[in-house]
């Protein structure tokens, strides 16, 4: 599928998603495209499945029926292990943090690295040295909260530091796409500018991202394209230069039907 | 970067970041803190001022020959206690080892003395149905999802009924086990007595089984999952770990080690009995909690609970020296694990 803001295949692509809870239809042929050096928002409502398409594509639900791609090539995430070797990582809204572990543990969990030689071969010893050095410097270089100990339990963080370490996590580790769940929920206004500009950081590195948020100014700030997600599947993909504010909400809810010209893929 | 009205200010915003006040450290904090940073301490601590309480009490428990008497007599205990306390890390609990644990010794006796099959083959057999019966445990808390106490309170039952099956109700008696297959009792025997004391090499083999586990579970990926899995194990699925296979693997690794404790138990006892260690189920998660393990999971050490179930030993035979009646030894053990969970939540309460 190609349009007119990108001549480009998507990198990553989503068709006819279908997931059913029990009786509850979570998605009904959700469709999703994400292009290469962009920002897109993701808008819905609650009960819009959103977060439903959003672990599909992370590999945490599988769905029941539809074909997720990446780089144009089939893949089927089963485990979020799966989607992260793939190089998709995602910031999860509960943050999906071990709170009695470090915080270089959490960064590094389910990808440690071992020591070289005999010990990390043989008898599979962590470095723990290595890991700590990385998480201090990624942390420092966000800038995202101070800390002064790397070895301190996530527990002992407040609730915006720990959104501050899922962040820096997924960003220092997404080689291909990151997706943030609500990054800015639990922050201050100056913890999420930062985010916000980091964001950008990421977008100039070269990777896309994928923002789902119920703030619609940060939305529109920092978004190339918006996903509008409403009954379990895309209604459309707008412009937020061309596109209003409270016309988005009102697609979203229902109050409005898109506007042919605002649509830039269906 | 376009930023929001609301947000000009930032730009001339305090840099600061939180200045955690000082005034708070009290005493108290302090000690809590300590505790938390290091969970081993409470149980270390327990156990020095007990010996030296037991000591003045009765003068007699601090010589060479008694203290190395306790450490003989929890050597069972303590090994399947870090068995157990693999699986309270995970927030699980296992009431079938002292079933796997007896099974595994009949595996082991009845293959050896009854059927002369080769002891190293036997050992690995008993090693091998325990390391089995864990695994099956944890398939059904893993994969089937059930409750961790309701699957393990039904293998007991089922491993009890295989056991007294296998075994014929009947036991093996030492005088067979020394004619047949007399290193299986190896574990039992004194590898050392230093001034009196008798150190067997069970005694050796709970302290170097006790180091090997706190090194996996502190310096290797798979412990640091089983940390992640007990803390929150939806976080630990969405980070990556495969949760069905580590938890499977911890139930099937606390079976190994049940079978190689049943190896150590045959030469504690000497002979091999259906009956015995039938009160090794509640003995273990007293140890594991007076060590400081939250059953909660996610929180506590295996040398936590090998200090647990020296402190359990020295009490019991601290309180006979003194000449206090067996009821009362229970009264007082009982006691300990109130005051260990009380503890554990008072730290858990510090963090939130």
């Amino acid at each position: 599928m190609k349009n007119i803001i990108h001549n480009v295949e998507p990198i990553l692509q989503a068709k006819g998603l279908m997931k059913r809870y029990g009786t509850v239809v979570a998605m009904n042929g959700a469709d999703f495209d994400l292009y290469p050096n962009e920002v897109l928002g993701v808008i819905g409502d609650n009960g819009a499945g959103k977060t439903t398409l959003i672990r599909a594509i992370s590999g945490a639900n599988a769905p029941d029926h539809g074909v997720i791609e990446l780089d144009g090539k089939v893949v089927n995430f089963h485990t979020p292990d799966d989607a992260r070797n793939a190089g998709i990582e995602t910031v999860y809204q509960n943050l999906a943090l071990s709170p009695a572990l470090s915080i270089a543990d959490n960064m590094f969990l389910g990808r440690e690295i071992r020591e070289k030689g005999i010990m990390g071969k043989l008898f599979r010893k962590l470095d723990h040295k290595k890991m700590e050095t990385f998480a201090r410097d990624k942390l420092s270089e966000l800038g995202l909260l101070t800390i002064q100990n790397i070895n301190q339990a996530v527990e002992t963080l407040s609730g915006g530091q720990r959104q501050g370490v899922a962040v820096a996590r997924a960003v220092a580790f997404g080689s291909k796409v990151v997706i943030m769940d609500e990054p800015t929920a639990a922050l201050g206004v100056k913890e999420s500018r930062r985010v916000l500009d980091l964001i950008q950081d990421v977008k100039s590195k070269g990777i896309p991202i994928v923002l789902i948020s119920h703030n619609m100014p940060h939305i529109f700030e920092v978004c190339d394209r918006i996903h509008i997600h409403r009954l379990g599947r895309r209604l459309c993909t707008v412009d937020p230069k061309i596109i209003s504010m409270s016309d988005a909400v009102a697609m979203m809810t229902g109050a409005m039907e898109p506007p042919p010209e605002a649509l830039d893929a269906r | 970067m376009s930023q929001s009205e609301f947000e000009k200010n930032l730009n001339s915003a305090d840099s600061a970041v939180a200045v955690f006040e000082r005034d708070d450290r009290t005493f108290l904090s302090n000690v809590r803190n300590a505790v938390r940073n290091y969970p081993t301490l409470v149980p270390a601590l327990v156990l020095i001022v007990s010996i030296l309480i037991f000591g003045i009490i009765a003068p007699r428990f601090l010589s060479p020959g008694v203290l190395s008497l306790v450490l003989q007599q929890v050597t069972v205990i303590g090994i399947v206690a870090i068995a157990q306390t693999l699986i309270i890390l995970t927030a699980g609990i296992d009431l079938s080892v002292g079933a796997i644990l007896v099974l595994s010794t009949f595996v082991m006796g009845r293959l050896s003395v009854s059927y002369g099959v080769p002891l190293p083959i036997a050992i690995a057999a008993g090693m091998a149905i325990g390391t089995l019966m864990g695994a099956f445990n944890g398939f059904l808390v893993a994969k089937i999802k059930l409750p961790p106490f309701i699957v393990t309170l039904g293998t007991l039952s089922v491993f009890t009924a295989l056991k007294l099956w296998y075994s014929g109700s009947e036991s093996i008696r030492n005088s067979d086990i020394e004619a047949n297959a007399p290193s299986l009792l190896w574990f039992g025997e004194a590898a050392a007595r230093p001034f009196g004391a008798t150190i067997t090499y069970g005694g050796i083999a709970l302290i170097l089984l006790a180091a090997v586990f706190w090194f996996i579970l502190q310096h290797t990926a798979w412990g640091r999952h089983v940390y992640a899995i007990g803390d929150d194990p939806e976080a630990a699925a969405l980070s990556g770990i495969k949760t069905d296979n580590t938890l499977i693997s911890v139930y099937a690794v606390a079976g190994l080690i049940c079978g190689f404790g049943a190896w150590v138990a045959i030469g504690r006892v000497g002979s091999i009995s259906p009956i015995s260690f039938e009160e090794i189920n509640l003995a273990t998660i007293t140890a594991v909690v007076i060590g400081g393990t939250s059953l909660f999971g996610g929180r506590g050490s295996i040398p936590g609970s090998v200090l647990g179930a020296l402190i359990v030993g020295v009490f019991t035979t601290g309180l006979s020296l003194a000449g206090v009646d067996d009821y009362w030894q229970m009264f007082a053990v009982g006691n300990l694990v109130l005051i260990a969970v009380a503890l554990d939540q008072w730290l858990r309460r510090a963090t939130q």
